[in-house]
């Protein structure tokens, strides 16, 4: 056949994008338990990081099952227990939608000391993707025992350090309602403006967009759980 | 070619690794890749992961489109290395994901972008498409290697007097710059962090070696 007449070229193209679609559909299928599964592994280890037990990918669902197990719920806007698995919400789609409509999923630990601690997830923007993270609070459900945040692909030194420990270990500490009792979140401010106050932590130099990306994340995410809270 | 077999390892086919490493280096001297060179380079771990990963498709693709040369319309061959890269590059995405997830939550959108790196598609173009199989894997292996090096002395520079530490696969940061030198008065230089050092730290690079190799400078 001709090398380089249409029919061949076209031939070559359609043999050529179906078999390597073939191939990848394939691999997609079959790698996609296990990277399920890592991401699944990831997630309790954050949930855990932020009532700072630490795990490796390995001891992970062991320590998940102990320290959280089945205390996990979803409330609806009313603070109220509703239908669902917690562990299975998927934020991205939830703060889409209207906040008298979303699912808030809520973990609640037992640690080893007996005090108890409420985990909530969190999703928002960041500069270039998503921004998540887990909030926890102490038995008070007003003071933040830790915070840890993740990202899509925020820039590396910059707003990607939101994951680094320096920045998420000011949460600690800080809390979501002011002296009469009203909503005030956790702001993410210019770096220094922060001292002494309950409701600021410190901001990224160089990464403004991501620190305000996790700003609003607090804001919208964790007064959706204000009725809960307060009781 | 002649008739006689040639040894695996000939003067010849050793010379398609080390030049690439040197006197034809893809980023110094071919001036390809720049674009990830830029990206990756903040910190030593994802550079090092990323370089590994380049060699891997670059080793591929030229096997693939080696084997492929006479059969490829001329017509559509761009086209065709696009997809054997883009495949390839899909396949390390997914691989990392399933069996190293935490170096792939680190490299995020830097494996997708190994397609478009230019050393790939101009490695196919310049020497696969006319060579026969095992030179082109060893031409990729050079080619990914003589990227890889760049990439790690710049990201060695860039993340040692960006923060002080180091970082290593499987390691974790590591403190370099002891804290004494902080107490008398040294600064880490943010600017390193910044992409534009990592164009000034290459373009040193290139000096240097310019100027220890006279044969590069053109006229």
């Amino acid at each position: 056949m001709d090398r380089q007449g249409n029919t061949y070229t076209f031939l070559y193209a359609s043999i050529m994008v179906i078999v390597v679609a073939a191939i990848l559909a394939f691999l997609a299928q079959s790698l996609k338990p296990l990277q399920d599964k890592n991401a699944a592994v990831a997630k309790k280890m954050d949930i855990l990081k932020t009532i700072q037990i630490e795990s490796t990918a390995s001891d992970a669902e062991a320590k998940f099952e102990k320290y959280i197990g089945e205390n996990a719920y979803v409330l609806n806007i009313d603070g109220q227990k509703q239908e669902g698995e917690a562990f299975t919400v998927d934020l991205a789609k939830e703060i889409k939608k209207d906040k008298a409509d979303q699912a808030y999923p809520i973990y609640e630990c037992q640690l080893d000391d007996g005090s108890k601690k409420y985990v909530i997830p969190v999703r928002g923007k960041g500069l270039w993707g998503p921004v998540w993270g887990y909030v926890s609070l102490n038995e008070d459900k007003n003071t933040v025992f830790g915070a840890t945040f993740g990202h899509k692909g925020e820039t590396p030194g910059l707003g990607a350090e939101i994951t680094a420990e320096n920045f998420q270990k000011q949460f600690a500490g800080k809390q979501l309602f002011d002296k009469n009792g009203a909503f005030a979140s956790i702001a993410v401010v210019k770096q220094g403006q922060s001292a002494g106050d309950l409701h600021k932590v410190d901001g990224i130099s160089g990464g403004t967009i991501t620190s305000v990306g996790v700003s609003d994340m607090l804001q919208d995410c964790l007064s959706g759980y204000e009725k809960f809270l307060k009781n | 070619m002649s008739s006689d077999k040639e040894p695996l390892f000939s003067a010849k086919n050793l010379k398609l690794i080390t030049t690439p490493l040197g006197a034809q280096n893809p980023i110094t001297i071919q001036v390809l890749g720049i674009c990830s060179a830029l990206a990756v380079t903040v910190k030593l771990e994802p550079a090092i992961v990323l370089s590994i990963s380049v060699m891997f498709v670059t080793v591929f693709s030229n096997l693939i489109i080696s084997l492929l040369r006479n059969t490829i319309p001329a017509r559509i061959r761009i086209i065709v290395q696009l997809v054997v890269v883009a495949a390839l590059v899909i396949i390390v995405d997914q691989v990392l994901k399933a069996f190293a997830y935490e170096v792939s939550l680190q490299l995020s959108v830097f494996v997708g972008l190994i397609i478009t790196n230019c050393i790939i598609m101009g490695r196919l173009e310049a020497f696969a498409l006319g060579n026969k199989p095992w030179p082109a894997v060893l031409d990729g292996i050079g080619n990914g290697a003589g990227y890889g090096m760049i990439l790690i002395i710049v990201a060695f520079v860039r993340e040692l007097f960006g923060t002080g530490n180091l970082t290593l696969p499987g390691i974790g940061a590591i403190q370099v710059i002891p804290d004494v030198f902080y107490e008398w008065g040294y600064a880490n230089n943010g600017f390193m962090i910044l992409p534009p050092m990592a164009l000034i730290v290459v373009g040193i690079i290139i000096w240097v070696q310019r100027s220890r190799d006279k044969d590069l400078i053109e006229s």
